[in-house]
């Protein structure tokens, strides 16, 4: 913009310090028909910013399938809602905060915690499981040690203490979040389906109701902060992140689960980011109503704040109500019970305008649907990048030799060795109803009373999606598919969390544009629709973006308990069988990435026919009480899956392979592919079941001994694998 | 059997052990809002964990001082059962009910995973059914200290309750998951009807959950 169209009272620099263009500030204009003030400025800078308006991403996420006959909300509330029979649903949805953890990485991502478990009870549901994806930089940077000890720090620190086991995730390390780590949370409620609660304010005249805590001085201006590049002094934006108390929000929890037995809500919304200012506009926005709020009336924990001040502060643990007039002193009661604030702070009205009020003055008007309706939404331009091509391994290179060092190497490296050290730091059985602790494919948590459980898992591989965003994007949905297929569930649904650089530089928003059509062609094929989720953009610093990452979080179902599905190899002589073919694809693969150090060739593709075909019959294997161990091979190949299964259940197993290209063979990524252990007994009839279903299954070896070894010629002592598999993370931050 | 679980603002363990004593007693436990200022018909009272009112301040500090606790203290002196697990032990030993102190783990993390304990005292009401268990710890200041004069009372008073041992029962420097001293993973009164332990029995007291050594803990007492 310059400044000679600059025809504004507004000094140009202030529209531009609340990250607003000069058509959108014109659109302000025409909007109100007069200039904002300095507090409607604010507010309208909080409701465009990238992070609450979705402007350059509302246009491709309307492109993800999201219905389906179990999804009862879809995206668009404060956590989607599946039907798991009964009478009861699951409330999910995973989110991002990675722009504060990167400034403040304990708060950041303690914060990070707080807000998605408020998204989710705000809807009605006790949180029941927690779970995070987290990327950092290469671990010889110099912030990586302090970033990774800081969140996971953060996380645990957060769930512990509300009390929601934390159940699994996943970690990655790659020199592309060097400037910008992502931190993904995600959590899963369970409630009745006949109890779900929305933020549609109703009832003219109804009171508005502030609870939580009071409202401080703290995270002002954090979703446009997020919505922002960092540059060398992001350091300085230490103010914006936000303190998290995570005793008050299990006050808050416990508080609002009490109120909503009682039929005195009539519309809740949590106040994340952008605090008083979204939360207000969403329910007048969602029930078509205007809201007049006496910001005098808001609790308040440091002296005179402004009524700007006010609506952008992101104080944590509060949230808005509209209630039931004759429940007023009830609600009260019960709010006063936890020691939490309970104010009436305005009141429904019909104008369909936000009204603001401070010490009998009007500090703001505003039309809702300006705020909504009217927010910018682009088409931004995008140039899709060719998919990285397939080179040429040529096996002469390839010493068969080195096969075991090759494992140990790669069940070592910090990208596949075990997480034990950062699970173990989160309270993962509080709750009583961990049935599979983190380290499996899929975690699997009970309803509680009940026999029957959900599967959780969350995925993405950003080299993938990097350099074939395509196939990455529906890589990101199949996986998640595989871990909940391969724990004995039924995969229903899932949350993505959306994580790329600036979507103003074409090549950026090509890679959203393919990650989405390719996590589309994923949903749709599999019946798996996308029912919540976040768009986090701008992670970039310097103008360096990461990798596109869309981590996803997907759910499934498991009616019977008792066939519930775990990786660890269960007794000697059982038979361990592949489903599906392994061409041998080390293109890509993290073979190349940690042995070659080499990140080239082409990313594997998804045939989803096949995809489906093998996943069912897994799921109908663990049905039928066919297998006694199932873990699907994801990166680093089928030697990695097969060493982890060892691992876990502390067997040996003799495997046997009749392959020239042996390296291939077994560190190889090809998809759609799974190891299953099958007793004696019923290895004809899984046999047999494979060829009526055309599935592709090869018999791999029997389990027993005390070494995983290979062909007779090579082999490693489960003792060693566990010893080499677990010591990075102690190490890397015990210096 | 009338027991009484205290519910602190900031106890997360509470559903969790009224689980358990429902399953194993088959009577329901009563809740008791640590607002309230009676214990009167109780038979065994339960103090669960979680982070006290946040524990922001010394774990257990704040719950020591809480209208509920001064009743608890009282039945505990009359001689009424009293268990107190994890934070609940930090607030026993708050209280003085307990000797000895628990500060952070040594590897200064909070720690979450199964242990093995073995009782030492085998006659109390709460051990007498248990020997070498399994049950998980949840906590970041679980690591036991007393002094000498203190530890040689506890010791030669046969108070020690249990200890982190191995799988076979060896109580080794390497079973001791956050540096408690001489391996203490929890510990009874003068008079052992007060038990303070570390480690969750309410998490391992059925098969779903992995292991259901924790049970005994409670079927000793209920029973």
């Amino acid at each position: 913009m310059s400044i000679s169209n600059w025809k504004y009272n507004t000094e140009q620099s202030l529209v531009e310090n609340h990250g607003l263009k000069h058509d959108e500030f014109e659109s302000i204009v025409e909007g109100l028909g007069r200039e904002p003030n300095l507090t409607e400025l604010g507010i309208f800078s909080a409701m465009w910013n990238e992070h609450c308006s979705y402007k350059s991403s509302k246009y491709w996420l309307k492109k993800l399938p999201t219905s389906g006959d179990r999804v009862v909300q879809g995206p668009g509330e404060n956590a989607g809602v599946i039907d798991i029979d009964d009478g009861d649903v699951a409330v999910f949805k995973m989110e991002s905060h990675n722009h504060p953890s990167f400034i403040e990485p304990y708060q950041g991502a303690a914060t990070g915690v707080g807000g998605i478990l408020r998204d989710v009870f705000t809807m009605g549901a006790r949180p029941v499981a927690n779970l995070n994806a987290l990327r950092f930089g290469e671990i010889d940077h110099p912030k990586t040690k302090h970033l990774l000890s800081g969140v996971v720090e953060g996380i645990g620190g957060y769930g512990n203490c509300i009390g929601i086991p934390t159940v699994g995730g996943e970690v990655n390390f790659h020199p592309s979040y060097n400037g910008n780590i992502l931190v993904n949370a995600m959590t899963v409620g369970i409630a009745k389906k006949d109890k779900i609660f929305y933020s549609a304010a109703a009832g003219i005249g109804n009171p508005v109701v502030y609870v939580g805590s009071k409202t401080g001085r703290d995270g002002i201006h954090g979703a446009t902060m997020a919505s922002a590049e960092f540059d060398d002094d992001s350091e300085d934006k230490k103010p914006t992140v936000q303190v998290g108390d995570p005793f008050t929000e299990k006050l808050l929890l416990e508080a609002c689960l009490e109120l909503m037995k009682e039929e005195a809500i009539i519309a809740i919304q949590d106040m994340g980011a952008a605090g008083l200012t979204s939360s207000s506009i969403e329910m007048a926005s969602k029930g078509n109503v205007g809201l007049e709020i006496d910001l005098t009336k808001v609790p308040m924990r440091a002296q005179n704040m402004t009524a700007y001040e006010l609506m952008l502060s992101e104080s944590q643990e509060r949230m808005l109500m509209v209630i039931d007039p004759t429940k007023e002193s009830l609600a009260r009661n019960i709010f006063r019970k936890w020691d939490l604030e309970f104010e009436v702070i305005g009141k429904v009205t019909d104008t369909k305008n936000l009204v603001l009020n401070m010490n009998g003055k009007e500090e703001a008007c505003i039309p809702i649907n300006i705020l909504v309706e009217d927010a910018p939404e682009y088409q931004r331009d995008y140039i899709i990048r060719e998919p990285s091509k397939r080179i040429k391994i040529i096996q002469d290179q390839f010493d068969q030799k080195t096969i075991i060092p090759d494992l140990i190497e790669m069940i070592s490296h910090p990208n596949l060795c075990s997480r034990k050290w950062i699970w173990e730091q989160y309270d993962h059985m509080v709750m009583a109803d961990t049935i599979v602790r983190p380290g499996s494919d899929a975690a699997v948590v009970r309803v509680h009373g009940t026999n029957k459980g959900i599967a959780i898992s969350t995925d993405c591989s950003p080299i993938y999606c990097k350099h074939n965003s395509f196939e990455g994007g529906k890589h990101a949905i199949v996986e998640t598919w595989r871990n909940i297929i391969a724990s004995g569930a039924l995969p229903i649904a899932v949350t993505d969390c959306m994580n790329f650089g600036n979507p103003e530089k074409p090549e950026i928003m090509g890679e959203f544009v393919e990650c989405i059509r390719g996590m589309a062609e994923s949903c749709s094929y599999l019946n798996y629709p996308v029912i919540s989720g976040n768009v986090s953009l701008y992670n970039e610093t310097n103008g360096v973006g990461i990798y596109p990452t869309p981590a996803i979080g997907g759910v499934g179902l498991i009616k019977d308990l008792s066939k519930t599905m775990t990786i660890g190899l269960k007794n000697e002589g059982n038979i361990i069988c592949v489903i599906g073919e392994t061409s041998g694809h080390l293109n890509m693969s993290q073979y190349l990435s940690i042995i070659k150090n080499k990140e080239e060739g082409s990313v594997p593709e998804i045939n989803l026919e096949i995809e489906k075909k093998n996943g069912m019959f897994v799921l109908d294997c663990i049905e039928g009480h066919l297998t006694l161990s199932v873990h699907d091979i994801g990166e680093g190949g089928l030697l990695i899956a097969m060493s982890e299964m060892c691992m876990a259940g502390n067997f040996g197993v003799q495997i046997e392979v009749k392959k020239e290209f042996l390296h291939a063979y077994l560190f190889g990524e090809d998809q759609g592919r799974y190891l299953i252990e099958v007793s004696e007994k019923n290895y004809e009839k899984v046999i047999a079941l494979a060829k009526d279903n055309s599935v592709h299954i090869e018999k791999l070896g029997f389990v027993g001994g005390t070494d995983l070894k290979i062909n007779h010629l090579n082999k490693v002592s489960i003792a060693q694998l566990v010893e080499k598999n677990s010591e990075f993370f102690e190490k890397y931050t015990g210096e | 059997m009338k027991s009484k679980v205290i519910v602190f603002p900031g106890s997360n363990c509470d559903r969790d052990v009224a689980v358990a004593i429902r399953k194993i007693s088959g009577s329901e436990p009563q809740m008791v809002w640590h607002k309230e200022t009676s214990l009167s018909n109780s038979d065994l009272i339960i103090v669960p964990g979680g982070f006290s009112y946040g524990d922001y301040l010394r774990c257990g500090a704040i719950a020591s001082t809480s209208p509920i606790i001064y009743e608890v203290v009282k039945k505990a002196n009359e001689g009424v059962p009293v268990i107190g697990i994890c934070n609940g032990f930090q607030i026993l030993i708050e209280t003085s009910l307990l000797d000895g102190a628990l500060i952070r783990n040594n590897s200064l993390s909070f720690i979450c995973r199964d242990v093995y304990i073995k009782s030492e005292n085998q006659t109390s009401i709460f051990t007498k059914k248990t020997n070498i268990a399994k049950m998980p710890i949840a906590h970041n200041e679980g690591n036991y200290f007393a002094s000498d004069e203190t530890l040689k009372k506890i010791v030669d008073n046969d108070q020690v309750a249990f200890k982190y041992c191995n799988q076979e029962g060896e109580v080794t420097s390497h079973s001791n998951p956050n540096g408690s001293l001489e391996n203490i993973a929890g510990i009874l009164n003068d008079r052992k009807n007060v038990l303070g332990l570390m480690p969750h029995p309410e998490r391992a007291a059925e098969s779903a959950l992995g292991c259901e050594d924790g049970k005994y803990i409670f079927e000793s007492i209920l029973s």
